[in-house]
């Protein structure tokens, strides 16, 4: 096993290193001077020379990379050009909202889809299997914003239960923080579960079909049991890859929902951050978002040791 | 994608296929749905109820009524109006995104297939990478930086298609490769080129319908967000993402105004992708055999 | 009174071509301690019959007739009731044994599911009684390795664990459907005598499904040959072997090719194929195969002669067949 994690964060950490470069190098080819776009066109030349410099623009490339990494490690991230303020703490204030968030909608994402998916392979072509498979159909549909509005028509427009938008921050307990997250949350999710339920039933009902199920049925053991036991576990493993590559989704969907809900998150300061052109933002954002898909995939590839023990064994 | 049955385009040619396919559930109402968009889109070239500029103050945010059958906006405008010539700009965003994806990513593809070596290991790490990161965000950066508006939206949306066409076409593409008749074309002396266009193509075809109804609507529903986020379609140009955004605002006031837009963007969405499943179902061999 | 009744089974199922019947009437019994072999081409309704005894049908199937095991009625049982049964009082092997375990339970999880399903014992109990269970069916270094999983077994160990699992709450049946079929004929031999050994040591009854005559001879007392859904010829598995009455059971004879037979000797073979089950006859299932077919075996259905005293055949034309041959040995 050790091995096994050993080689799985040396591949980690060659991503992030790999991806740091990406994220630099697509930021580096925006047309124009970055200078000027954050000046915007009528600003003086002196002025715009000034910021260049300010921003270390008239370095090569690879100093400004190294000098980015470097802040990066430290936690150094440098000035925000709209906010005047660190990045760094833009960023963690935004991450205390944008977090929870992301894992409160993942919970919900797993637990819907889980109880669909697996309800209609139970009740496979019969009225459950097909009423639960056109409902996820019309989930996958909608569009997450679109739900947003209504869950916000329905909940705070006519029942008065949720605020309409807004996070009064942690402040206030946890309880109130998690209820102003709620819609959010919920919005993110119905898109997510209706392709994982989806994905859930087929896995099912592929695993159905082997051997091992019959075995334990001959042994006695329910259908309901079966499928709970012996079933589901089996089944996780395309299940587990495809919520890994969700929550990359789910976490570009904060940028629209926080929209939405007008709430300070991290997708929000992305948004801001790129019509203002506030290129430094926009970079560490990136980069932050791409480390954690990559370190959501690399939890994924240890789940799958964990879950099936043929993985640990045949991979090492 | 298993190695042994890619879906096949030879089911379109059997008879009886269009009877099939009236009567898969999927297929025929995704195929009701997805006519009413395009039959939307082209009726709005030459009527609609109203214009979908003229505004009425006196009139605005009205419900629906027998004037205005789905009500009026904050200006006045008739939503009605408004649905169908923002149907126009789905299509085209759709037409335009999925064709750029189409066309390069399928070369390369098909590339990756017959040369393999280093160029399949290019394009595989390329689509690899962009399978990790987020459509939208990469969209929102593009329009951004270049401009908002439905043209740069388009492009952003179609660059992103082409690794999705251009890994699929690969996987499908090399499936057929691996076939007998293929190996038997080679062994007569035809080229690369040759064999792709004869053979490899027209069997992967399936595959890439399928794909192409998918993309299709993944295209609606971004464009419909950047639309939402001012980034997409610009005004005074209907379109059904910012009609939602101008609506939310107003949510107190005429609630309807944020259903209507959306339903269109949904039932869109829906359409295409009912008929992509009942099309994967109908040209999968496999799947048709065990039925 | 018998642990095991069959009487008129009949077993319809949904194919992709429609409804078919794939149990045509066959009737067996079968005493406590006794052995029973069913013998038959694939597709014949071997082991469709077994399913039926453990109820494990797909749920589009149609069962009529009558199962009574030990007394009770077994067809139409609720499923609470069947879940009951099943691991319990009877137990099942299966032909393939590389797919028969869950990868992803060990092996004290599985072999210890019916004991605690059906004895209700805590885990510890459990665990002691799988290592006596496996140490029985011969797992080397057992103990060491309870908490192993399946890939880590070759494939007749996986086939000595099943046997286990079926074994596990002392069944008074057990069904082994071609166990050894998915083996190597070394390990065959070895897993053969196992079951032997086992069934004879806990007076279990067997009912031993294979296509291999050889198996058959060695392991069971009576035998049931299967064509097309119906029980062609049954009786004890010597006077069978003897006498060989029905023309379907010569031809299994004559196809089994023979070690020190002249070289360029053709295999013999029963010409034609076996029919799907939406296309099997009304009459006898063999009829159009067989070599002396005449125009009532398409429509009757042959009832059962008794050669004396416990030899069953179904065929009408018993009396030509033995004196044709008769004349031409």
């Amino acid at each position: 096993m050790s091995l096994f994690l050993f080689k799985r964060i040396a591949t980690l950490i060659g991503t992030l290193i790999g991806a740091s470069v990406i994220v630099f190098l697509v930021l580096e080819i925006l047309p124009g001077n970055a200078a000027q776009m954050l000046m915007g066109p009528d600003a003086s030349p002196d002025a715009v020379a000034a910021l260049a410099t300010k921003l270390g623009l008239d370095q090569p490339a690879w100093t400004r990379y190294w000098h980015w990494i470097g802040g990066l490690l430290t936690g150094n991230l440098g000035d925000s050009y709209a906010y005047s303020s660190p990045v760094i703490d833009l960023i963690l204030e935004r991450l205390a909202l944008t977090v929870p968030l992301a894992v409160m909608a993942m919970a919900l994402t797993v637990v819907i889809a889980l109880l669909v998916g697996v309800t209609a392979a139970a009740r496979h072509n019969k009225l459950g299997d097909v009423g639960l498979m056109g409902m996820a159909q019309v989930g996958i549909a909608i569009p997450n914003f679109w739900f947003a509005i209504l869950l916000i028509l329905v909940f705070s427009v006519q029942l008065q239960w949720f605020s309409a938008g807004g996070f009064e921050g942690w402040g206030e307990g946890i309880f109130a923080g998690l209820k102003s997250l709620l819609l959010p949350a919920l919005s993110l999710a119905v898109v997510q579960a209706a392709i994982l339920a989806r994905i859930t039933r087929s896995a099912v009902l592929e695993v159905m079909r082997e051997d091992f199920v019959r075995t334990a049925r001959a042994k006695g053991v329910s259908q309901r049991m079966v499928l709970w036991t012996h079933v589901l576990r089996n089944a996780m493993i395309p299940v587990i890859t495809v919520m890994g590559m969700q929550f990359s989704e789910l976490l570009a969907g904060t940028i629209v929902v926080e929209n939405v809900f007008y709430l300070p998150g991290l997708g929000r300061l992305i948004f801001q951050a790129i019509s203002n052109r506030d290129l430094i933002v926009v970079r560490n954002c990136v980069m932050l978002l791409a480390a954690m898909v990559v370190i959501v995939n690399f939890v994924v590839d240890v789940l799958y040791a964990v879950i099936d023990p043929r993985i640990k064994a045949s991979d090492v | 994608m298993s190695a042994t049955t890619v879906p096949s385009a030879v089911a379109l040619k059997v008879p009886g296929f269009w009877r099939r396919a009236l009567h898969h559930r999927s297929f025929a109402i995704g195929g009701v749905l997805s006519l009413l968009l395009l039959i939307a889109a082209v009726l709005s070239l030459v009527w609609t109820p109203w214009s979908p500029y003229a505004m009425d103050m006196a009139n605005k945010m009205q419900g629906p009524s027998a004037t205005h059958w789905l009500g009026t906006d904050a200006f006045g405008r008739d939503v009605a109006s408004l649905l169908l010539v923002g149907a126009r700009a789905s299509i085209l965003v759709g037409v335009i995104a999925v064709g750029i994806g189409l066309v390069v990513g399928t070369a390369l593809g098909l590339l990756a297939a017959a040369r393999r070596g280093w160029i399949e290991e290019a394009v595989m790490r390329l689509s690899d990478f962009t399978l990790a990161f987020p459509a939208i965000l990469s969209a929102i950066m593009m329009t951004a930086v270049f401009g908002a508006g439905i043209v740069n939206a388009i492009i952003a949306i179609g660059i992103y298609n082409i690794p999705t066409f251009a890994r699929i076409t690969r996987a499908s593409a090399n499936a057929i490769w691996s076939r007998e008749y293929v190996a038997a074309a080679r062994a007569c002396g035809k080229g690369s080129f040759a064999i792709t266009m004869q053979h490899v193509l027209p069997n992967i075809s399936a595959v890439l319908i399928v794909q192409i109804t998918i993309r299709f609507a993944i295209a609606i529903l971004a464009e419909a967000a950047l639309s939402y986020l001012g980034l997409g379609t610009q005004p005074p140009q209907p379109s059904w993402g910012r009609m939602l955004s101008e609506a939310q605002t107003l949510m107190f006031q005429q609630p309807l105004l944020a259903v209507f837009p959306g339903m269109a963007i949904a039932l869109a969405v829906l359409g295409l992708n009912l008929m992509g499943d009942g099309l994967r179902d109908l040209l999968d061999p496999r799947l048709a055999r065990a039925r | 009174m018998a642990l095991l009744e069959v009487n008129d089974l009949h077993i319809g199922l949904q194919t992709q071509r429609g409804p078919a019947e794939a149990v045509r009437g066959i009737s067996f019994s079968l005493e406590r301690g006794e052995t029973l072999g069913i013998v038959g081409e694939s597709g014949c309704g071997k082991s469709i019959t077994v399913m039926s005894l453990m109820g494990l049908l797909p749920a589009t199937a149609k069962v009529t007739g009558s199962i009574r095991f030990d007394g009770t009625e077994l067809v139409g049982r609720d499923e609470k009731d069947m879940c009951q049964i099943r691991g319990n009082r009877i137990g099942m092997i299966f032909q393939e044994p590389m797919t028969a375990l869950n990868p992803v339970h060990t092996i004290v999880r599985q072999v210890g599911e019916p004991l605690r399903l059906h004895r209700g014992l805590s885990k510890a109990e459990a665990r002691k009684e799988v290592l006596a269970l496996l140490d029985r069916v011969g797992i080397p270094d057992a103990a060491s390795r309870l908490d192993a999983y399946p890939h880590q077994f070759s494939g007749g160990q996986r086939q000595r664990i099943g046997i286990a699992m079926a074994l596990a709450c002392g069944p008074d049946l057990l069904i082994a459907d071609e166990p050894t079929t998915a083996l190597d004929v070394t390990i065959q031999k070895q897993i053969l005598e196992l079951i032997q050994g086992l069934v004879a040591e806990r007076g279990m009854a067997l009912i031993l499904i294979s296509h291999d005559l050889g198996v058959i001879s060695q392991t069971v007392s009576k035998m049931l040959v299967m064509y097309g859904g119906s029980v062609v010829e049954s009786g004890p598995t010597d006077a069978v072997f003897a006498k060989r009455a029905h023309p379907y059971t010569q031809g299994l004879f004559a196809a089994r090719p023979a070690i020190g037979a002249p070289r360029g000797l053709r295999l013999a073979t029963i010409r034609g194929s076996v029919p799907e089950l939406v296309d099997l006859p009304p009459g006898c299932p063999f009829a159009g195969r067989c070599a002396y077919t005449v125009d009532a075996c398409h429509t009757t259905r042959p009832s059962a002669t008794v050669l004396p005293p416990d030899h069953a055949v179904r065929c009408m034309r018993l009396e030509e067949i033995a004196a044709a041959q008769a004349v031409a040995p």
